[in-house]
């Protein structure tokens, strides 16, 4: 009877947040690994087209990126609402795009090891509203300066057409 | 009395563990993103200053695709939807020269793709998916006829035997600006 009351009487031990650590540092490794730095901000407005025949991209090091789309809201009064051409952080001239991309892919192929050149792809991040002129203009670039392998974002259809 | 002063060594506070793991969590949070880029692989042909050469190729092996400004779809010379682009292609490469009209053998069958510089991008993409969906559904139906096995669990040599079966040949003509609406 007595060794009872006392128990009773005793106060309620305070929650442990030992474990707390734990489980943060698991989210934070979660998140570690299923990211990738972002190295590009986005100043034009892209919607990817829909598609279903997809494949994912291997080895994000041998991706390029280039970005064709209207300039988003701060960066309209500059550039006005026509698509234009964003590689890396900065957007490229209408006149000037032509050896703007030979620069651009020469500077990405220096950044790899020589062997791996051939493996590189460009991935076209464009906007599904541009038109197909510009596009093309992009792709003869890439032709002449042999970055062979393109690769058209789009995001996965699940509808029907 | 000197033994009751010397207390147990006590141990260490861990609460701020958790502060200092919020805050990489927050980092990583902020300087990640978690998109994984997938899309349509597309090799193009090398460039060439000159003209490509005239196709020999008979022209009942060519599926033409005319895709213009307002973004109708013209395939062999008639107004087309979308969505029987795909049918089409199936039947023109299946022909094995039953019909005239469409081709001789899957290996000869190209496909020529002509946009218009006002096209939008939105209906070229799903004329390539249709025609690569088309060619990955006869892949597959030749796999499994063949090998018995799905396209995507052959080995790689049985592969490349399906994608000489069926080689996916698009001829893309530069796209001409019939109505200067391109940019």
């Amino acid at each position: 009877m007595a060794a009872i009351r006392k128990k009773g009487s005793k106060e309620l031990p305070p929650v442990s947040t030992a474990s707390l650590p734990d489980i943060v540092f698991m989210l934070l490794f979660f998140f570690m690994v299923a990211t990738v730095m972002r190295e590009t901000e986005l100043k034009v407005q892209v919607r990817y087209p829909q598609a279903t025949e997809l494949q994912k991209l291997e080895k994000k090091s041998l991706v390029s990126y280039i970005y064709i789309g209207a300039p988003t809201g701060n960066y309209r009064e500059q550039y006005g609402t026509a698509p234009i051409i964003q590689l890396n952080d900065e957007f490229v001239n209408r006149e000037e795009y032509k050896s703007a991309i030979a620069v651009f892919i020469q500077n990405e192929r220096a950044k790899v090891d020589e062997k791996l050149i051939p493996q590189m792809t460009t991935s076209l991040r464009v906007d599904k509203e541009v038109k197909m002129g510009i596009i093309t203009d992009v792709k003869q670039e890439l032709r002449k300066v042999s970055a062979l392998k393109i690769n058209y974002s789009a995001t996965q259809r699940t509808g029907d057409l | 009395m000197l033994k009751r002063k010397k207390k147990k060594l006590e141990e260490m506070n861990a609460s701020s563990m958790a502060d200092i793991a919020f805050l990489l969590l927050i980092f990583f949070l902020v300087t990640t993103t978690m998109d994984v880029d997938k899309g349509l692989l597309v090799l193009l042909p090398p460039y060439s200053e000159e003209p490509p050469p005239e196709t020999k190729e008979n022209q009942r092996n060519v599926l033409d695709i005319l895709v213009n400004s307002r973004d109708q779809l013209l395939v062999k010379g008639e107004l087309t939807e979308v969505r029987d682009l795909k049918d089409m292609a199936i039947k023109h490469v299946n022909n094995r020269g039953a019909n005239p009209k469409y081709s001789d053998s899957p290996q000869e069958a190209v496909m020529s793709l002509k946009s218009d510089r006002g096209t939008s991008y939105n209906i070229y993409i799903t004329v390539q998916n249709e025609l690569k969906a088309a060619y990955n559904q006869m892949r597959n139906e030749y796999a499994k006829q063949k090998f018995g096995l799905a396209y995507e669990d052959l080995s790689k040599e049985d592969q490349k035997t399906v994608r000489e079966e069926y080689p996916l040949k698009i001829s893309e003509a530069e796209p001409e600006d019939f109505t200067g609406e391109g940019g």
